[in-house]
């Protein structure tokens, strides 16, 4: 079976690349355990990018790849957040990649 | 990326939801996006019921995709074609197909819906114009 | 004692439903699923082989494959009936036996 993450006790399945198994199992503690894993400490900057793509999964039903990410970003948030740069800086490992998981979507269109 | 600017074609004929051709060809127009070609999205046949407004699949048990036809815009495809026979022949028009917004993010120029119903040589000069065509 | 037929595919891309019809008993059902249901919306070049279909047998289409696609009740020909999942197996008791035309 598929590993699992334990949020506040709680045991949720995440495929093999760390992502949720299932998206409504989603909730802010595994974006918080996610994090940990990775050594980020969120903040409210974290927190608004990882809320842009739930809304943008909401709405589309697709997790943006990063360049739509940055542009989408940019679009809301302004130029200065809507650059590889900051975005890079907030989450390393990728904002599309790393983003998405933390935010309990599936991995990018277009990532390989 | 590559400096060559080739014209791509993805020719839609399937409707969505009874086979999985409709989803994997948005998939592949989706990662084929970051090539930076110019890119044209045809919807023919059976295709044109892809993006028929007001889908639910609550009740069938599979992802609703129609919402991810909005992205095409985001993802830099500003050429979206419906076959005006095709359409005709299965009792639609214009008015029961989704919108699809475009927008560039440096000039802000804007267009409200690049959805546009095209005639059979219309059709015709898009396939001869194409570099290379998708099939599905 | 009678038969219910499937029909799951695109009456456009197919000919599961013209066969179906041509060899469907009077008094048959016939139920419109997955892609089939597209036959049974009204203005289509299908419409008239279906309307004169009803004049033979019954045509039911499941409702949450109709729905799927985008479309409601007031886009179906006249005469066709909606039927859910347990409208669906109401129908296979009812008939003797289930053809599929796939």
């Amino acid at each position: 079976m598929a590993d699992t993450i334990d949020v506040n006790g709680k045991q949720i399945a995440v495929d093999e690349e760390g992502y949720l198994a299932n998206l409504n199992d989603w909730e802010p503690g595994v974006a918080e355990v996610m994090s940990k894993q990775d050594n980020i400490d969120l903040t409210d900057e974290h927190w608004d990018i990882i809320k842009f793509l739930r809304e943008y999964y909401e709405e589309y039903q697709i997790a943006p790849a990063v360049r739509v990410l940055t542009k989408a970003v940019g679009k809301k948030m302004g130029k200065d957040k809507g650059n590889s740069k900051y975005l890079y800086s907030l989450f390393p490992y990728g904002p599309a990649k790393q983003a998405c998981r933390f935010a309990g979507l599936p991995k990018p269109t277009g990532c390989v | 990326m590559s400096e060559i600017v080739k014209k791509f074609l993805y020719l839609n004929r399937k409707a969505p939801y009874g086979t999985i051709y409709a989803w994997e060809a948005l998939e592949v127009i989706l990662i084929g996006a970051a090539f930076d070609q110019e890119v044209s999205v045809l919807f023919l046949d059976d295709g044109v019921y892809q993006l028929t407004k007001g889908q639910d699949t609550s009740g069938i048990g599979m992802k609703n995709f129609s919402p991810t036809f909005r992205t095409l815009g985001d993802y830099e495809v500003k050429n979206v074609y419906v076959d005006r026979d095709s359409l005709a022949a299965r009792g639609l028009t214009q008015d029961d197909l989704v919108q699809i917004a475009w927008e560039d993010f440096d000039t802000e120029e804007e267009v409200e819906n690049i959805v546009e119903v095209i005639d059979t040589a219309r059709v015709r000069e898009l396939m001869d114009a194409s570099d290379v065509v998708f099939s599905f | 004692m009678s038969i219910l037929h499937t029909v799951n595919k695109s009456p456009f891309e197919r000919t599961s439903l013209d066969s179906c019809l041509k060899f469907a008993q009077p008094g048959a059902a016939v139920l419109l699923i997955e892609d089939g249901v597209y036959a049974a919306l009204t203005g289509t070049s299908a419409e008239d082989q279906v309307k004169d279909a009803l004049n033979r047998v019954k045509i039911y289409v499941l409702g949450p494959d109709l729905k799927a696609r985008g479309f409601a009740e007031g886009r179906l020909i006249n005469g066709i009936s909606v039927v859910d999942y347990a409208g669906f197996v109401d129908l296979a008791a009812e008939n003797a036996k289930v053809q599929a035309w796939l």
